[in-house]
């Protein structure tokens, strides 16, 4: 099953299992999003259950919260993560706020989905990653799946958690896995063990880190579409990395980092988005405040150039397997 | 091209600014009782002129003329009045624990009294109101204990959102009263979208979403009118126009859309006008708008015409920029006057029992304040616990607010 199969499989199970869950946002309805990812989910389940919207990001979601606050449990789909910014507002100072602010009179369980990150020639307005936009706010959860198994889970799981869950969706991976190169034939998700999908319900909780690939050396912090371009690293370069895929970055799951990097001594961070200011700052600090008297070489980041995201130059910006492969020795040397 | 001109920018201005002499004679202003009251589910595009003209009922004799008359009774009226009479004395009352320093700020509604009091009466119980911070009849008309309030002003011990907002931003929900945020109009669409969910429920429950003049302006009122019109949202759009946007008057958000109420038409919402300063009027249209919306006929704006009397808020002072007279020389007068004058001209009322009332009134909110003061004051007194602030954040709390609520001692 490709990530799309399951992300739509996990909403037909939420919607099943709870009449509550509503389904809305830019082309969502008929014709099931430009991704495809809740195709067939009007037809399966009626137009007060899944509809189109206008294009208005701070509606939806402002609806949404409204929708939420009343005791449905909406999951809205933002078409791009690049154009989620005009409902900014209503995640950061509504949704995110709202338990806290009435102290529990108001509850706001509401899952905001957004395609994210590139690798698919979509240039600077539909290739961000703007997850720290978010880890930045308390009062929300933010996810990033890797692969189908845990896009199903993770989704069924972020639409029952009682809280505004971000849903950030690796575009780069919707259709089939990344090995790290984007000039060579990857393995389609119908031969990954990772695109075993069960049917029905299951969850992958909110909050636990996975180890992608065992190692000894030095630990790899890695989420999306970066956890294949660690995993391609660690093999092109020797080194045996120990690979973190985060899944969850809010709440953090704090105790697999720190063990693995109690173990390896080393650690290295990785993501897509720009550099400064990114989550791998707060996971360098959580990591030097965490594990200072471990640490056999400094934390390293390597992220995205902090530029604009480019079109014609996207595989020189992206952050790729030979980049971070030179960090690795570069971390094993020092 | 020779006889190109260089462009101007055009930047309205009030008629009057300080040391000028007010003048409202650009407000047209209806005589009472004579706008049509069409069916309720009469099409949008046959009302259009009802978002140019101002629906009335009181008056100047205290009568109440003209088809919107008639939906109280005597009794309901008065208890109107008391309600009102509530919220100046609660007003006057907190402004005054404010500027002994019993609060940091508070938010006096004076002049509009009659909005959200009538407005309450015409709803029903789980109905939800989307208020903004000038909303407080909403819960003195709908009996939410003023003690409450204090405790919220006074951030103590018993305020039922320990602490964490500033004052006058309440929440409840079983009154109807959705949290406030003190962001301007992102509850706009947030009404709409809990319209939404209550049509989708095959509910019968209607929202009703408040913002001011200044704040229509925002983006969000924009999404909100565009949703409620594509899915028909049960839902009562109101924009309180009381004439000041903290020192920005109504015309810099209005700009060349001559009403607030006219904002709808290109929505295809019907949208009434409205004198927000009588009673009765504002209880005739609230009636009308949710008796449409609860009829699945769609949503329905109300522009309320009315003026803040009073300063924006504590930290406000608008000697600064709009002549001290213009409360007086506003021209839909004081809603308490004229819902007194009325019930005094049915037979219904009188002054020796409106000065017994204040005073009866005055009574109520003081002990209301003891009661509340005991509980303590922002400076004074027991306080809000401060562990309490790591609670609410999440349903459980996260690894990383359990180590900061140990590292701040709790």
């Amino acid at each position: 099953m490709t990530m799309i199969e399951a992300i739509r499989d996990a909403h037909v199970v939420a919607m099943e299992r709870d009449g509550k869950v509503v389904v809305f946002g830019e082309d969502v309805g008929y014709f099931g999003g430009v991704f495809r990812c809740t195709q067939g989910l009007q037809e399966g389940f009626g137009k007060d259950r899944c509809f189109d919207s206008p294009i208005n990001e701070a509606g939806i979601v402002g609806t949404a919260i409204g929708m939420a606050t009343y005791g449905l449990r909406p999951c809205v789909e933002i078409q791009f993560a690049d154009y989620v910014y005009p409902a900014y507002d209503q995640i950061v100072s509504e949704a995110a706020r709202i338990r806290h602010r009435s102290a529990g009179d108001f509850t706001c369980p509401i899952t905001i989905r957004m395609p994210t990150g590139g690798g698919i020639f979509g240039g600077q307005t539909h290739s961000q990653s703007p997850e720290a936009l978010f880890t930045h706010v308390s009062g929300l959860k933010v996810v990033v799946p890797s692969n189908p198994y845990d896009a199903k889970g993770l989704l069924i799981a972020a639409i029952e958690d009682d809280n505004p869950v971000v849903f950030l969706e690796p575009k780069r991976l919707y259709n089939g896995p990344f090995d790290g190169h984007h000039d060579r034939p990857v393995t389609p998700w119908s031969k990954h063990p990772l695109g075993e999908v069960p049917a029905g319900h299951y969850t992958v909780p909110l909050g636990k880190a996975v180890v992608r690939r065992e190692g000894s050396a030095v630990t790899v912090l890695a989420y999306g579409t970066m956890v294949y371009v660690a995993e391609a690293a660690a093999q092109e370069s020797g080194i045996d990395a120990e690979v973190i895929d985060l899944r969850t970055l809010h709440p953090l799951d704090l105790d697999t980092i720190v063990a693995s990097v109690k173990k390896t001594g080393r650690c290295v961070i990785v993501h897509e988005a720009t550099l400064t200011s990114g989550f791998g700052a707060e996971l360098a600090a959580l990591v030097q405040e965490h594990c200072f008297y471990h640490l056999e070489a400094p934390i390293r980041r390597i992220a995205g150039w902090d530029t604009p995201y480019p079109h014609a130059q996207e595989w020189t910006y992206f952050p790729g397997p030979a980049r971070l492969a030179a960090a690795l020795v570069e971390v094993m040397e020092s | 091209m020779a006889d190109t001109v260089p462009l101007r920018l055009n930047v309205p201005e009030p008629e009057v600014r300080p040391g000028g002499k007010p003048d409202f004679s650009r407000v047209s202003i209806p005589k009472a009782g004579s706008v049509d009251r069409p069916p309720v589910d009469v099409a949008p595009e046959a009302i259009r002129d009802m978002a140019w003209s101002i629906i009335r009922v009181m008056n100047r004799k205290g009568e109440a003329v003209g088809p919107w008359a008639g939906t109280l009774t005597p009794e309901e009226t008065l208890s109107g009045l008391r309600d009102m009479m509530r919220v100046r004395a609660f007003d006057k009352r907190m402004l005054m624990a404010q500027r002994q320093g019993k609060t940091s700020f508070y938010m006096q509604c004076l002049g509009e009294e009659a909005i959200a009091c009538a407005f309450r009466k015409a709803m029903s119980d789980g109905d939800m109101n989307f208020p903004t911070y000038r909303q407080q009849g909403l819960l003195i008309a709908g009996g939410y204990p003023m003690v409450d309030m204090m405790n919220q002003i006074f951030s103590n011990t018993k305020d039922p959102i320990k602490g964490r907002q500033l004052p006058v931003m309440y929440s409840s929900k079983a009154h109807g009263f959705f949290t406030i945020s003190g962001n301007l109009a992102t509850q706009f669409v947030q009404a709409v979208g809990w319209a939404m969910a209550s049509a989708i429920s095959r509910d019968t429950r209607i929202a009703a979403a408040w913002i001011g003049d200044g704040s229509t302006a925002e983006s969000d009122f924009h999404a909100g009118l565009v949703f409620a019109s594509t899915y028909k949202a049960p839902v009562v759009l109101n924009i309180v126009n009381n004439q000041w946007a903290i020192s920005t008057f109504q015309g810099i958000a209005r700009g060349g859309s001559g009403t607030f109420a006219a904002r709808g038409h290109g929505f295809g919402i019907p949208s009434l006008r409205v004198d927000g300063n009588d009673y009765l009027a504002v209880h005739a249209v609230a009636k009308w708008a949710i008796e449409r919306a609860r009829s699945n006929l769609g949503p329905v704006l109300i522009e309320y015409v009315t003026y803040r009397a009073a300063a924006h808020s504590t930290s406000d002072d608008p000697s600064a920029y709009r002549p001290k007279e213009e409360s007086d020389a506003w021209p839909l007068g004081d809603p308490v006057e004229r819902l007194k004058n009325h019930l005094v001209a049915i037979g219904a009322w009188s002054p020796e029992r409106h000065a017994q009332a204040e005073a009866e009134i005055d009574a109520e909110v003081l002990a209301a304040q003891k009661q509340a003061e005991a509980n303590g004051t922002l400076h004074s007194g027991p306080k809000a616990s401060p562990r309490d602030i790591f609670e609410d954040v999440y349903d459980v709390m996260p690894p990383n607010l359990r180590r900061q609520r140990q590292e701040a001692g709790f």
